[in-house]
C-alpha cells in the first residue's frame, strides 16, 4: 500500500451516491431495464391488480365468480379473524425484538470482537441458509419434544409454571404452544436480522469508541451514545426485515404450533388452497398488507431513516 | 469477584457465542438424526445408531427426483434473476433517467411484501389466465422475488466501484465493450456473485411461494411439508447435513481463492 505514491482517496462505503457521467446512448437505460421491470410489471404488479379485483368478487367456484363490488368481504373477514390478526402481529413482534436481543450481540462480536475467527463465525451464520429451512424447523420439533431436555430443563427450573401462567405455554409442553412458534420464528429470521447489523456495526470507525474511551465515557456510555445511534440504519432494516415476513409466515405456525396458534398466513393458505374462497382470501392479504404498511411507514417515520430503498 | 470481572469483560462475546449456538443447534440435530434408526414413520427420537440412510440416499419414494427438480428450478432462476437484476442495477447506478424513483420502489416492493401475498395473488393471476401449473410458473415466481435480491447484492457493489476506473480505460482507448469485459464486469463480479448465490439459496429453499404455484410438481421443500404430515424418512436429513457441508466448503474455498488472489496481486 505504502509504494503507491499517488493515491486515490479511500472510498468510503458509506459515500452518498456519485453523480454518475453522462453516458451516450440516452435510450440505453431504458433497455437495460425493460426485460427485468417488464417480468416485475407482469409478474408482480399485475397480480396484485388482480387480487385487488378478486377481493371485491361473489359468486361460487361452480357458478364462476363476478365483480359486484362487494366491500362487505373485508368487514367479515376482519370481523371473523382478527384473532389470527392480532396473534400474527403479537408473533411476529416478540420475534423481531428477540431478534434483536439475540442478533445484535453476535453482529457485534462479529464486526469488533471476532479477530481472525470473524469469517468463520460469519459462514456459520450464513450457511444454514444453504440447509432447507424447512428441515431445520422440523429438527425444532425434536428440539423441544415434551420428553426433551429443553422441556425438562424449563420444568426443573420451575419457568414452565412462569410462562403457563403467562400462557406461552400449555401443562408440561412447549411444542404446540405460543411459545414454540415465537421460537421459531425468532430462529428462521434471525439471520436477517444479523446481517444488516453486521454490515452497520462494521461501517462505523473503530476510533470514535477509542475517543469516547478518551473522553472518560464508560463501555455502557460509549454503547448508548455512540455505537447504538450509529447502527441504527441496521437496526431499522433488520427489525423490517424479520418483522414483514415474520407477520405473513404460516410454516412455523403449522409445524411448531397447534389450531390455537394459527395466524393470518394459515388462514389465508387455507382458504385459498384448501376451502377455494378465493375473495376472502383475497381481501384477508390486503388487509395483512394494509396493516404492515401502515405500520411500517410509522416505523419509518419515528425512526427517521428514509433512506432505506 | 474475579469471575464477574471476566463475566462482565466477555459479555458480548459469551452473548454472541449463545446466540450462534442457537443458530446451529438444529443443523447440529440434523446432523445427528441422519445417523438415526427410528422405529415409527417419524425421525423426531433418537433410538439407535445406523448408517443405513447415508448408505442410501435416494432410497425413498420420489424425494431424489424432488431434489433434481428444486435444482433445475434453482439453476434456471439464478440464471434469469442474475442476468436481468445485473442490468437493472446498472442502469440505476450508471444513469440518471426518469422514473427512477418508481423503478427502485418496483424493485423494493417485493422484499417489503409477506410471501404468503406475493403467491396468492401470483395463483390470481395463474388462474386468470387459465395457465397450467407446475415447472414453468414455478420458475416465473423464483425470477421475479429473486430479482430484487440481485439488484441490491449488485447495486451495493456497482456503487462502491470507482467510475474512474473506467474514465481511465477508456483514456487509454479501450473501446465500450472492452472496457464493459475487461474493467467493469471483474469488478462487479463479486456482487453478480453474491446476488447469483442469493438468489440459489433464496429459490432453492422457497417453500411458501411455490406451495401455491406448483400445481402437482413437487420441489423439495415440498416434499419435506408433505414429509412431515406422512412421516419424514432419515433421508431428509442426509440431505440437510450435505447441503449444510457444501455450503461451508464452497464459502471456506471461495476464501481461500480470493486470499490467495490478493496475496500474488503485486503492490
Amino acid at each position: 500500500m505504502a509504494t503507491l505514491t499517488e493515491a486515490p482517496p479511500p472510498l468510503t462505503p458509506t459515500a452518498p451516491e456519485k453523480k454518475p457521467p453522462r453516458k451516450r446512448g440516452r435510450f440505453t437505460p431504458y433497455w437495460l431495464l425493460l426485460p427485468g421491470i417488464l417480468w416485475l410489471l407482469v409478474f408482480f404488479a399485475l397480480p396484485m391488480i388482480y387480487q385487488a379485483s378478486t377481493s371485491v368478487q361473489t359468486g361460487s367456484l361452480e357458478e364462476g365468480y363476478k365483480v359486484t363490488w362487494h366491500l362487505a368481504t373485508y368487514w367479515d373477514a376482519l370481523s371473523q379473524y382478527w384473532p389470527q390478526f392480532l396473534r400474527s402481529i403479537l408473533y411476529a413482534g416478540a420475534a423481531t425484538v428477540l431478534c434483536l436481543v439475540l442478533g445484535y450481540p453476535l453482529a457485534y462480536l462479529i464486526a469488533f470482537r471476532a479477530g481472525r475467527w470473524r469469517n468463520l463465525i460469519m459462514i456459520l451464520v450464513i450457511a444454514p441458509f444453504f440447509t432447507s429451512f424447512l428441515i431445520r424447523t422440523l429438527a425444532w420439533k425434536t428440539i423441544l419434544a415434551d420428553s426433551g431436555p429443553v422441556v425438562s430443563t424449563l420444568n426443573t427450573l420451575h419457568v414452565l409454571d412462569v410462562t403457563n401462567w403467562l400462557g406461552w405455554t400449555a401443562g408440561d409442553r412447549v411444542l404446540a404452544t405460543p411459545l414454540a412458534v415465537v421460537c421459531g420464528l425468532t430462529y428462521n429470521f434471525l439471520p436477517f436480522m444479523i446481517l444488516p447489523l453486521y454490515t452497520s456495526l462494521e461501517r462505523i470507525d473503530g476510533r470514535l469508541h477509542e475517543a469516547a474511551g478518551d473522553l472518560y465515557a464508560k463501555p455502557v456510555t460509549t454503547f448508548r451514545k455512540v455505537t447504538f445511534p450509529l447502527s441504527m440504519p441496521g437496526v431499522v432494516s433488520g427489525t423490517l426485515l424479520t418483522f414483514i415476513p415474520a407477520a405473513g409466515d404460516y410454516v412455523n405456525a403449522d409445524l411448531l404450533g397447534s389450531t390455537d396458534t394459527r395466524m393470518v398466513g394459515n388462514v389465508i393458505q387455507t382458504q385459498f388452497l384448501r376451502i377455494l374462497d378465493y375473495p376472502t382470501a383475497a381481501a384477508l392479504s390486503f388487509i395483512l398488507m394494509a396493516a404492515i404498511l401502515f405500520m411500517v411507514t410509522l416505523y419509518i417515520r419515528r425512526s427517521g431513516t428514509e433512506d432505506l430503498v | 469477584m474475579t469471575f464477574v470481572n471476566w463475566l462482565k469483560r466477555h459479555l458480548v462475546v459469551i452473548a454472541g457465542l449463545i446466540t450462534l449456538g442457537y443458530l446451529l443447534l438444529p443443523n447440529v440435530v440434523v446432523t445427528v438424526f441422519s445417523f438415526n434408526k427410528p422405529k415409527g414413520r417419524f425421525n423426531y427420537q433418537w433410538q439407535q445408531f445406523s448408517l443405513d440412510a447415508w448408505k442410501d440416499p435416494c432410497g425413498v419414494a420420489d424425494m431424489c427426483g424432488s431434489l433434481s427438480i428444486s435444482l433445475q428450478i434453482a439453476f434456471w432462476a439464478t440464471i434469469g434473476a442474475t442476468a436481468l437484476g445485473t442490468m437493472i442495477a446498472f442502469a440505476l447506478v450508471r444513469y440518471r433517467f426518469r422514473a427512477r424513483g418508481a423503478v427502485n420502489s418496483l424493485i423494493f416492493l417485493p422484499m417489503a411484501m409477506p410471501e404468503v401475498v406475493m403467491a396468492a395473488s401470483l395463483l390470481t393471476l395463474f388462474l386468470n389466465m387459465g395457465a397450467q401449473l407446475g415447472f414453468w410458473t414455478i420458475l416465473i415466481a423464483h425470477i421475479m422475488f429473486c430479482l430484487s435480491f440481485v439488484v441490491t447484492a449488485v447495486k451495493a457493489r456497482v456503487m462502491s466501484m470507482d467510475p474512474r476506473l473506467e474514465q481511465a480505460a477508456q483514456d487509454l482507448y479501450a473501446g465500450p465493450l472492452q472496457t464493459f469485459l475487461r474493467v467493469t464486469l471483474p469488478i462487479a463480479a463479486p456482487g453478480i456473485a453474491a446476488g447469483a448465490l442469493l438468489a440459489f439459496a433464496l429459490s432453492f429453499d422457497d417453500f411458501i411461494i411455490t406451495n401455491f404455484n406448483a400445481g402437482s410438481t413437487v420441489t423439495f421443500p415440498m416434499f419435506v411439508w408433505g414429509s412431515a404430515q406422512r412421516g419424514t424418512p432419515v433421508q431428509i436429513n442426509v440431505i440437510g447435513t450435505t447441503m449444510f457441508l457444501v455450503a461451508v466448503l464452497l464459502v471456506l474455498g471461495s476464501m481461500v481463492v480470493s486470499n490467495r488472489r490478493n496475496k500474488q496481486k503485486p503492490l
